[in-house]
């Protein structure tokens, strides 16, 4: 009877039962959409932080630079002592690598320690250069500064115009504005670990023509460029590049969101750069992802002035419609679904109470019949819970609907790391944030959202239509309750 | 079957503090297998008395026994089990329960003695035919006239095989020809099965048929006709 009394109801005042279920529904649609959003905006984000940081990176640990050293580019036309006053015509090219402003160094000494401590899985070093190429013609005029002492040669800080000039050698001599003609070229790279590319920047990349670097070229003369470089200055696989006055032979290209131009054996970068024995940023994977934010203290200490990021904090620097959109789905979608959702509890708990007191009538006939007040309240309660699994089920309907939608207009979103400051400390992009500050556009990921239905938000779902029917039920069945079998003779049709 | 005695109810008025004495000390004893008609003008207290025999209600006070349990006394589920195994009601409206059939009106009232659902089918399926509605027990309250619907209540008050049947207007709504037909079928169910019936009846052509004949007047009730065959 409860099952035949239930169906009867329900289909003989379906209108009613609908526009229940609908509010539900939308409630749960809605839900479902946001979530299912959400998670995609999550899977986003972990994306650009692949591409930022390599496949499984779950720390970074970099170096501040400190004033006047590390980042500065100082460079200098070799064989140009100067000894005497006036004017000075120079006509030189001058290609030079450097560490990436911003950034300062760690010795692979470090890298080491921070291997052995427990928690840590994996850690590989890299180096991140910037290359300046200085060609054409420099008129400049010298006058004495008999005072000064030794070097005027690092002017600890550069202008765009790359106008900086400390000549390494025959101090006393102060440079006056330099004039002419010559064309300045900055590009990027960073010297990787090629003996372990699980992590770090090249476990993200993929390649799209040539080959990628391997272990057997630790001390080789080797690179691969960055694709959207590679396109820009038409760079081939087999192509010789000069950088820091080293020639390298390309031997791949990959296609990667990183910043960097070319990548380079570990080794080699040092070895251009006078680096030996340095690397700029350290990538480590903890052995859980639990145990982040405890290895991320234990590095601290073992790196004393370091900069250790976790992805975590590394996911907050990620700036860009991409985090926009997460931080309104968070804020404004997570009060929109649970306003709606309260809404459409409310609406269904008021339209079941005003459901059952018009049939009072009814009720109190079965009570005067002899059905037991549970009895009563059982029915009430299980018209109300289907009515809701039926909302549930147009919820998921509605929810696949939204996400479908998602998926097919697939927004597109850009994330940046944040590029914005200016302050010498990087915080926490390792790699590509120094020079991408000097470089500008910097590299937008751009990712499209998608919206994937997971099963437990489908779970979470049915939970809440029950849960819906349930409380618009419990408060139908309490009304219901206190009805009295006299109520069979209520006014009330 | 009853025995009554000082029995009154007092209900809330409309205005707060106002009191309405529906029943003011009703004394009667109604025998087992007895057929009585409640007459009286209309608001002066038959379908409190009716209420409170079939456990609908509780008394104010007074004493209201029935076959010797005082029903003022009992607990909620035993009043419950009570109105569900010997009272068989009979509403003055009908009160069928308008989304179930025909049928399925007269299961519910077998579902509180827990019937597994074969047997209910088949004795709703029985008491329709008893009553001339076998042809009809797909039907909705909607698809039923009025002397129909009526005979549905009357065969879900039957099925469960009551001790008493209480019925308040049984025959109000109904136009004459049918309200002799329903008269005459709780006469016969009467006759054959035993059942005490009591009826709260305007009607003054069916108070002249029944055996014994009360009358409420202002919470009071009085014997007009005694029963001259027991
Ligand atoms: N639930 C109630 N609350 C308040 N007063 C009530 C209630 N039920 C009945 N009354 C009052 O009690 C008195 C008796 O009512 P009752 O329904 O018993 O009359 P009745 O004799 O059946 O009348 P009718 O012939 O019109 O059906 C009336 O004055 C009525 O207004
Ligand atoms: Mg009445």
């Amino acid at each position: 009877m409860f099952f035949t009394y239930l169906g009867r109801e329900l289909r003989r005042r379906a209108r009613q039962a609908l526009v229940i279920a609908l509010g539900l529904a939308l409630g749960i649609g809605l839900a479902i959409t946001v979530s299912s959003a959400s998670d995609g905006v999550k899977a986003a984000q972990t994306d650009v932080l692949k591409s930022l940081y390599g496949v499984g990176t779950d720390i970074t640990v970099t170096q501040p630079a400190t004033r006047g050293s590390g980042g500065a580019q100082s460079f200098g036309f070799s064989g140009q002592a100067q000894t005497t006053t006036g004017t000075k015509t120079t006509t030189a090219s001058q290609d030079t690598a450097r560490v990436a402003m911003g950034s300062g160094t760690l010795a692979t000494t470090t890298l080491t320690k921070v291997k052995a401590l427990s928690g840590v899985s994996d850690a590989v070093g890299s180096l991140s250069l910037t290359d300046f190429n200085v060609s054409g013609k420099l008129t400049q005029s010298f006058t004495q500064a008999p005072s000064t002492t030794g070097s005027t040669g690092s002017t600890g800080r550069s202008d765009r115009s790359g106008s900086g000039y400390g000549g390494g050698s025959g101090g006393g001599f102060r440079a006056g504005g330099p004039s002419g003609n010559f064309s300045f070229n900055q590009t990027t790279m960073q010297g990787v670990d090629v003996s372990d590319m699980t992590i770090g920047p090249m476990s993200s990349v993929t390649l799209a023509s040539g080959r990628e670097l391997s272990a057997a070229d630790s001390s080789a003369a080797v690179a691969v460029v960055n694709s959207s470089y590679a396109t820009q200055q038409n760079i081939k696989v087999g192509a010789t590049e000069t950088l820091g006055g080293t020639k390298f032979t390309v031997v791949g290209i990959v296609t990667t969101s990183s910043d960097e131009d070319y990548f380079l054996p570990l080794a080699e970068a040092q070895k251009i750069s006078s680096e030996t024995g340095k690397v700029t940023t350290v990538y480590v994977k903890a052995a859980s992802s639990t145990q982040i934010s405890a290895v991320a203290s234990e590095i601290g200490k073992t790196a004393s002035g370091a900069t250790v990021s976790t992805s975590a904090q590394l996911a907050d620097s990620v700036s860009g419609s991409l985090s926009s959109t997460a931080s309104l789905l968070t804020n404004l979608g997570r009060w929109l679904v649970i306003g709606v959702l309260a809404a459409a509890f409310l609406i269904a708990a008021l339209l079941t109470m005003s459901a059952v007191g018009r049939r009072t009538r009814e009720f109190g006939t079965l009570k005067a019949i002899g059905w037991t007040s549970r009895r009563v309240v059982r029915q009430v309660l299980g018209e109300s819970i289907v009515t809701g699994l039926i909302g549930g089920v147009l919820g998921i309907g509605l929810g696949f609907a939204g996400a479908l939608v998602i998926d097919k207009v697939a927004p597109q979103l850009t994330a940046a790391a944040s590029t914005s400051s200016a302050s010498t400390t990087t915080g926490g992009f390792g790699g590509g944030g120094g020079a991408s500050r000097f470089r500008k556009p910097a590299n937008d990921i751009t990712v499209h959202l998608t919206a994937p239905v997971h099963l437990n938000i489908l779970l979470i779902a049915v939970a809440l239509a029950v849960l819906g029917g349930l409380i618009a039920g419990a408060l139908g069945g309490w009304r219901a309750s206190s009805l009295r079998p006299a109520d069979a003779l209520s006014k009330v049709a | 079957m009853y025995e009554i005695s000082g029995l009154t109810k007092v209900y809330d008025g409309k205005r707060k503090g106002e009191k309405v004495h529906a029943l003011q000390g009703v004394d009667v004893v109604i025998p087992d297998n007895d057929m009585l008609a409640i007459q009286g003008p209309t608001g002066h207290g038959k379908s409190t008395l009716l209420q409170l025999l079939g456990g609908l209600d509780r008394p104010s006070g007074g004493s209201l026994k029935f076959d010797g349990q005082e029903l003022a006394k009992m607990g909620e589920m035993q009043l419950t089990k009570l109105r569900a195994q010997n009272f068989g009601y009979i509403f003055q409206g009908f009160n069928l329960i308008p989304t179930l059939t025909a049928q399925e009106n007269v299961e519910t009232a077998l579902v509180p003695l827990g019937i597994p659902a074969t047997e209910r089918r088949e004795r709703a399926v029985r008491a329709l035919t008893e009553v001339g509605l076998g042809e009809r027990l797909g039907h909705l309250q909607t698809e039923l006239s009025g002397g129909q619907q009526q005979r549905v209540a009357i065969a879900r008050a039957l099925v469960k095989e009551p001790k008493v049947i209480l019925a308040d207007e049984p025959t109000g709504n109904l136009d004459e020809e049918t309200r002799d037909d329903i008269f005459a079928l709780l006469e016969r169910l009467w006759a054959e099965r035993g059942l005490t019936v009591i009826m709260v009846t305007h009607d003054s052509a069916l108070s002249k048929r029944v055996p014994r004949l009360a009358q409420i007047k202002h919470g009071k009730l009085t014997i007009k006709r005694e029963r001259v065959d027991g």
